[in-house]
């Protein structure tokens, strides 16, 4: 018997198992999906790094044995714009959640895309601030219920692949947990995407969004991505009143030729700069000692 | 490597192997199995009842979020 055990060869050695998420919760289908990726494209703790921020979503870079940053709330693509910075040659992978990347770190999310830095951005939305108990989100529906919209929300829901593909993102895709061989295949074209790469996927939360919005269990929620969720191909020629409630997926955005931002950084202002003479500010230093020590015995405190 | 150990594995002939000590009982592998091997048991974990129907489609595996059932590659 030989099984494929690639999940178990990437999982945190020290750390402990079972996951933390609920039972049926989408977000380990995520990260098996990530682990065959890295599998394939030969991505190791050598080259790659993982960033998450705060939520149910961000606990992923925690099961992958690979070095990774734990930053704050909405912060997560701030983190890896410097860590991609400081070291081009890094793969670089955020994990993030609806909340985490639409509400508090929208900025930076629509900034990266328009710097179109090679990142790649997972996000995992489940329409729901999931580990904080249920509050609303921006990509939760209007009339869903949760636990700051107990009558039904009111708003619109934001949505976050267009958000993506409008800001400028190079790659942007949309798959669900549902449908794992097409997840399977458009994580790893985001990984080996040169520029900012968006990856949005449908996972239910059952504990704080589907079971206050009639979900008897969390299959229940599968059965309505198979049944609700719509190849591009198909939705494109859906007429327009047959798109309601629907959720369109497939590859929106695939574009090679617009310059990725560290690169672009190296050409155009590190490449000019390489064997200028430097100016020697040692002089201008001496000058400000002495006065900074004039000032010091007049008694002025600096 | 996380989960079973080579020796819990040694002998095992049925080509869908749960550990059902991450198996937290979802039932979405029931669920998606295209050919009904599956079934949740009365510990409120996945049982493998049909493995002779099995088609090895992997798709139980794809789909489990707790890396707990494993299948036969043929490899
Ligand atoms: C600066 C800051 N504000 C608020 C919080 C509280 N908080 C923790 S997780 C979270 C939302 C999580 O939602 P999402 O990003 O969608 O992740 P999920 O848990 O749904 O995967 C919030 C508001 C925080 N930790 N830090
Ligand atoms: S609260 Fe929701 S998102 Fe968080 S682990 Fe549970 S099911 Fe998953
Ligand atoms: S491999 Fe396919 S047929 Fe076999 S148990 Fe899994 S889902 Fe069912
Ligand atoms: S999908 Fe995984 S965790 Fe859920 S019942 Fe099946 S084996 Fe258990
Ligand atoms: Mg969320």
């Amino acid at each position: 018997m030989a099984f494929d055990r690639t999940a178990h060869k990437y999982l945190r050695k020290n750390f402990k198992m079972p996951t933390i998420w609920c039972s049926g919760c989408g977000i380990g289908i995520i990260l098996g999906s990530i682990f065959k990726a890295l599998e394939d494209l030969n991505m190791t703790g050598d080259n790659t790094v993982f960033v998450g921020g705060i939520g149910c979503s961000s606990r992923i870079p925690f099961y992958v044995d690979f070095d990774a940053l734990h930053t704050t709330h909405g912060r997560p693509i701030a983190f890896a714009t410097g860590v991609k910075f400081a070291k081009p040659d890094l793969n670089v992978v955020v994990v993030a959640g609806d909340g985490d990347t639409a509400a508090i770190g929208g900025n930076h999310f629509i900034h990266a895309c328009r710097r179109n830095i090679d990142i790649t951005l997972i996000v995992i939305n489940n329409k729901i601030y999931g580990m904080t108990g249920g509050q609303y989100s921006p990509t939760t529906k209007s009339g869903e219920k949760t636990t700051t919209s107990p009558y039904g929300h009111i708003e619109r829901s934001f949505d976050i692949s267009k958000l993506a593909a409008a800001a400028g993102a190079t790659y942007v895709a949309r798959s669900s947990v549902y449908h794992v061989t097409h997840l399977d295949k458009i994580i790893k074209e985001a990984f080996a995407h040169k520029g900012m790469s968006v990856v949005e996927i449908m996972s239910p939360c059952w504990t704080t969004h589907g079971r206050r919005n009639r979900f008897k269990t969390p299959v229940e929620m599968y059965k309505w991505l198979k049944d609700n969720m719509i190849p591009l191909n198909a939705w494109e020629k859906l007429p327009e009143d047959k798109r309601a409630g629907k959720i369109p997926y497939g590859v929106f955005v695939n574009k090679k030729d617009i310059p990725e931002y560290c690169e672009a950084y190296y050409e155009h202002i590190i490449k000019p700069n390489l064997n200028k003479k430097r100016r020697d500010f040692s002089e201008d230093i001496e000058a400000m000692k002495i006065k900074l020590e004039i000032k010091a015995k007049e008694g002025w405190h600096v | 490597m996380r989960g079973p150990t080579e020796k819990e594995l040694e002998g095992y002939t049925s080509p869908v192997y749960v550990y059902r000590a991450w198996c937290k009982g979802c039932g979405i592998c029931v669920e998606f199995c295209p050919k009904n091997v599956l079934e949740i048991d009365d510990q409120n974990k996945c049982a493998v009842v049909r493995p002779q129907d099995c088609i090895k489609c992997k798709l139980c595996q794809l789909r489990c979020p707790d890396f707990a059932i494993i299948v036969d590659d043929g490899k």
